[in-house]
């Protein structure tokens, strides 16, 4: 494939309740095989996707919440998480779990996926795409 | 212009596929190309040829088989999202060991590569849901 667009997948809903964050993971497993520039952004409930210490023993649902700390592995490494939906929420950088990759241009120094953007960030962020996904 | 189009919420509960199989009509009309459509989520629902709605309703699987049949719109419906909604088709049917299908006549189940394939050849992606 010649071409490499600048895709965007925008999660905007709590990790369970709904069934957009597992399948909007699912997307970006299969797509990142596609080789295309790749981005997640996390806002509104969204952010509680990144959130650790999830356990879902008590409503017989899978947490899936480890695959993103995977993520590194399939060369996604852009996770911009938006700082107002974290203040809203009452969450901090430290409520998130860390998720890391390798940096192949860097002598494969392990540095961190996540980073927290403010909102005007990322309207940029998103005009600046080629695709933009939303779940 | 080369549109691609993506339906994440199901039928009937959610107008997407109505809106649309709308946006889709008019843009062909206008003479722009929408050379795939892809059902995702609850989207999937979309193709079930088992769906009876009362007569005086718009049929929504039918509205979209006649647009797939008249204008060649590749119905793509995505196989993780429909397995998990009990959506398949003969083949799938078959090698699950179920008894029945019911993807309706335009539609094709495949991968969630296709959407991915669908950004990279179109000019804009066009999302139909919440």
């Amino acid at each position: 494939m010649s071409e490499i667009k600048k895709f965007l997948y925008v999660n905007r809903k709590a990790p369970y309740g709904t069934i957009y964050a597992l399948e909007s993971l699912e997307v970006v497993l299969i797509g990142a095989a596609f080789e295309q520039d790749v981005s997640l952004a996390f806002l509104d409930d969204g952010v509680f996707q990144l959130t650790k210490g999830q356990n879902t023993d008590g409503i017989g649902i899978k947490n899936f919440s480890p695959t993103y700390r995977a993520l590194g592995d399939y060369e996604v490494t852009k996770l911009y998480v938006e700082q107002e939906s974290l203040d809203e929420r009452g969450l901090t950088l430290d409520d998130l779990q860390a998720v890391v990759y390798e940096d192949e241009d860097d002598d494969w120094e392990e540095k961190p996926s996540i980073r927290v953007v403010s909102r005007a960030e990322m309207a940029d962020i998103m005009a600046d795409q080629d695709v933009v996904l939303s779940f | 212009m080369k549109f691609g189009v993506v339906i994440s919420e199901g039928p009937y509960t959610h107008q997407a596929a109505d809106t649309a199989y709308h946006f889709v009509k008019s843009a062909i009309a206008k003479g722009h190309e929408v050379p795939r459509v892809f059902f995702y989520h609850d989207g999937v629902n979309v193709a079930s040829r088992l769906s009876v709605p009362p007569q005086d309703e718009r049929n929504i699987q039918q509205n979209w088989t006649a647009l797939a049949k008249d204008h060649g719109v590749d119905l793509v419906v995505c196989i993780a999202a429909a397995q998990r909604r009990g959506m398949l088709d003969d083949n799938e049917a078959k090698r699950q060991g179920k008894d029945a299908s019911n993807i309706a006549e335009g539609f094709r189940i495949s991968g969630l590569g296709q959407l991915i394939e669908m950004g990279i050849q179109t000019d804009r992606l066009v999302t139909f849901g919440d």
